[in-house]
């Protein structure tokens, strides 16, 4: 097993310690692990504002950089999707992108399929967590069961997050509405974006989260950018970090 | 290419600009929502269903031609004539022409999104024929000149104080008179004369028999009933797509529609028209008005399964946001964002962005269609056509250029860290920030990933990773 780490651009640049985080728990795992550098962006902002041909040359790259690797992990549901169910519009059907394809794992999906983990011996978090179901995880990848689906189905990412000894799952009051970041959606939609946000903060501080995660820390970026503009006491953690063992991380202070 | 026309990102900012009305929207939809996840879960074939209607449709889809003949040909031998309307303007002239017919001016018409897309009302009303909508929410919002804002809640965003205000000044109701159950008395006071005076009546349909000939219309209120038959005529409006092969198949729908659409079980009324009543006519007229075209479109066929229940407004939560007002289309919200630009791409270009592709429409369609997958084809499709505004095409190339050279990349990466930490606020947070407009930037880290996986697992950067093991 050959694992090739794939880190969105965004957490590359912005957010390091996820992407640490990321590596830290493959590595743990006894996996042999490599960053291929030549890689940026899986081009899911040019193929979701309809610019086929600008996310087509991106793609292109992520098949060539993927290809030694036995399985490719990203520590987020979004990017994975891309490629699994989106790559085939850009790109001709062949061998290549299917392996591709079949072999990229959101990061809880390899834990929990490929690794099937009963146990996590490296992290105790004794919080009330607030996990936010990013939608793409859900409901492109199948990461667990929609609340407008009925039929059932593990959840993985909760599943994986409930073996951290001590942590305790806030139950919302809307379990998986989006939290409107979207993409450039986030801007183009600034308004509707902003109050999708804030709502979804509202549940989780109602339903008791000292912290509020998710698999995908694009939503986290947009719904951390609210909190702090609103002073609020809730910190947020991508699921790696939580898996990595990494403390509550204390807020600066922010102006308004 | 801009049209003239408000795009979706101002009318919702105008809305949302209201937190208090758009946070009571937004419940008010949630709760038909979660009365649709209670309905929908006590069925344990559910899945199973929307299956089979997303099967049986495409089925009809492909074989459209021979089952609208089909349905001619059984509708006929039960004494209804059938009329054919290739669009919207040719549906207008065979209503006007059937009224002119049967010496009509007071018309009675129940809910039919078929004559809004037609913009049938004002073209009667232009050509001296009174139309009354019975449906109660349709016509709190005729009497307000409002286009519903909902295909099955017509007037979801009109609160009770403000149909108060409307009934007073039109039906005569005592003032601040608030109370639904008191209103809805009123309105039916009202529509009754209107159902004695018409001289026809005009519904849609929510599914055509192939088989049999046979229309069924759904209703909560029995409206269309009352106007079916009151007056002598009744004339339906239907669009070619809501046909089903047969009488078994139409239970499929019916136990998906009124639980997708208001969690109910079924809806109060599900009528069936087998022909004229004795002595009376009835005229069908089946509408295209750009059915076929989506048909032959392979990408975005699927969208003529649509029942029109309209669950995947209900729970989009940027329509429950943001209003179905601020949709400016006939049908709002997810599918009335496929098929409008599909019509009229440059009148509503904005619409297949009013979403953040959540899936969440997908996900709850009775009859599968994809939504979600539709919605992003069709920013392709309006790019590839000029309709996505050349700076966003620009700047995009821009980033997959800069995003094809990993040094430059992390470059600009570190510049933007630089920015982050150093750049005055009021330069961070100017005009062209939308995004800091409610929200923080990210507070930059000193590095980056890449650059703290080299100095921390030895490996320099390299263009491919070449090692072998």
């Amino acid at each position: 097993m050959r694992i090739g780490l794939l880190i969105p651009c965004y957490i590359d640049q912005l957010y390091p310690d996820v992407g640490i985080a990321t590596l830290e728990i493959l590595e743990r795992l006894g996996l042999e692990v490599d960053f291929p550098s030549a890689q940026t962006c899986c081009g899911q902002p040019m193929s979701n504002t309809g610019c086929t041909d600008a996310a087509r040359r991106l793609a292109e790259r992520v098949v060539d950089i993927f290809e030694p690797f036995t399985h490719v992990v990203c520590p987020s549901g979004s990017c994975t999707a891309m490629i699994r169910l989106h790559y085939g519009d850009l790109l001709p059907d062949g061998p290549r992108l299917t392996q591709l394809q079949t072999k990229t794992y959101e990061l809880c999906e390899f834990l929990h399929d490929v690794m099937q983990v009963k146990s996590w011996p490296f992290a105790r978090f004794p919080v009330r967590v607030g996990l936010h179901v990013s939608c793409h995880g859900l409901r492109e990848l199948r990461l667990g069961r929609s609340s407008e689906t009925m039929a059932p189905r593990p959840d993985k990412v909760r599943d994986v997050l409930k073996l951290v000894d001590g942590i305790e799952m806030v139950s919302l009051e809307r379990p998986d509405e989006c939290c409107g970041f979207g993409g450039t959606f986030a801007v183009s939609e600034e308004a509707v974006s902003a109050v999708m946000g804030r709502d979804r903060i509202a549940d989780h501080r109602a339903a008791g989260a000292e912290v509020l995660t998710a698999a995908d820390m694009s939503c986290l970026m947009h719904l951390d950018g609210l909190i702090r503009r609103d002073h609020l006491p809730l910190p947020v953690m991508h699921v790696a970090q939580i898996l990595a063992g990494r403390p509550i991380p204390v807020s600066k202070k922010s102006e308004t | 290419m801009k049209a003239a026309t408000l795009d979706h990102p101002e009318l919702a900012a105008t809305f949302t600009s209201d937190n208090e009305r758009t946070h009571w929207h937004d419940q008010a939809l949630w709760f038909v929502r979660a009365k649709r996840d209670r309905a929908a879960s006590s069925i344990p074939e559910w899945e199973y269903l929307r299956e089979l209607a997303s099967k049986v449709k495409q089925h009809t889809i492909a074989n459209l031609p021979e089952l609208l003949e089909k349905f001619e040909q059984e509708a006929t031998r039960l004494g209804a004539r059938v009329h054919w309307a290739r669009t919207a303007e040719e549906h207008n002239q065979i209503v006007l022409q059937l009224l002119r017919e049967h010496h009509a001016t007071h018309v009675v018409k129940s809910k039919s999104m078929l004559t809004e897309e037609c913009h049938l009302n004002p073209f009667l009303e232009r050509n001296g024929i009174e139309v009354i909508d019975t449906d109660l929410g349709e016509r709190i919002v005729q009497l307000r000149h409002e286009p519903p804002s909902h295909i099955v809640l017509p007037a979801i965003h009109i609160k009770k104080e403000e149909v108060g205000t409307t009934f007073h000044e039109h039906l005569g109701t005592p003032a601040g008179l608030a109370d639904p159950q008191a209103l809805t008395e009123a309105a039916r006071v009202h529509l009754r004369e209107r159902f004695l005076d018409a001289e026809v009546g005009i519904t849609g349909a929510n599914f055509a028999v192939a088989e049999t000939g046979g229309i069924v219309v759904c209703t909560n209120e029995g409206n269309a009933d009352l106007g079916a038959v009151l007056p002598n005529v009744h004339i339906v409006c239907v669009g070619i797509e809501k046909l089903v092969p047969r009488l078994q198949d139409l239970a499929v729908y019916t136990r998906l529609l009124a639980r997708s659409a208001t969690g109910q079980p079924i809806t109060a009324y599900t009528s069936h028209f087998h022909g004229p009543r004795p002595g009376g006519k009835l005229e069908i007229v089946l509408v295209d008005n750009g059915r076929s075209t989506l048909r032959d479109d392979e990408e975005f066929r699927d969208a003529l399964h649509c029942i029109r229940c309209g669950a995947c407004m209900n729970t989009c939560p940027v329509y429950r946001r943001s209003g179905g007002h601020s949709y400016q289309s006939t049908v709002p919200g997810p599918i009335g964002s496929v098929l409008s630009p599909k019509q009229a791409p440059a009148s509503h270009q904005s619409l297949p962005f009013a979403c953040s592709l959540c899936g969440s429409c997908t996900d709850v369609c009775p009859v599968k269609i994809p939504l979600h997958h539709q919605l992003l084809a069709l920013r392709r499709q309006l790019a590839d056509t000029h309709h996505v505004a050349a700076s966003k095409r620009w700047s995009m190339s821009m980033c997959a250029w800069l995003m094809s050279y990993p040094r430059l990349f992390s470059g600009v990466g570190a510049l933007a860290r630089w920015s982050l930490a150093h750049l005055p606020r009021f330069v961070l947070y100017g005009r062209h920030n939308s995004w800091g407009r409610a929200r923080e930037l990210p507070d930059p880290p000193s590095t980056s990933f890449r650059a703290w996986y080299a100095a921390h697992r030895g490996h320099p950067s390299r263009p491919r990773p070449e090692r072998s093991h």
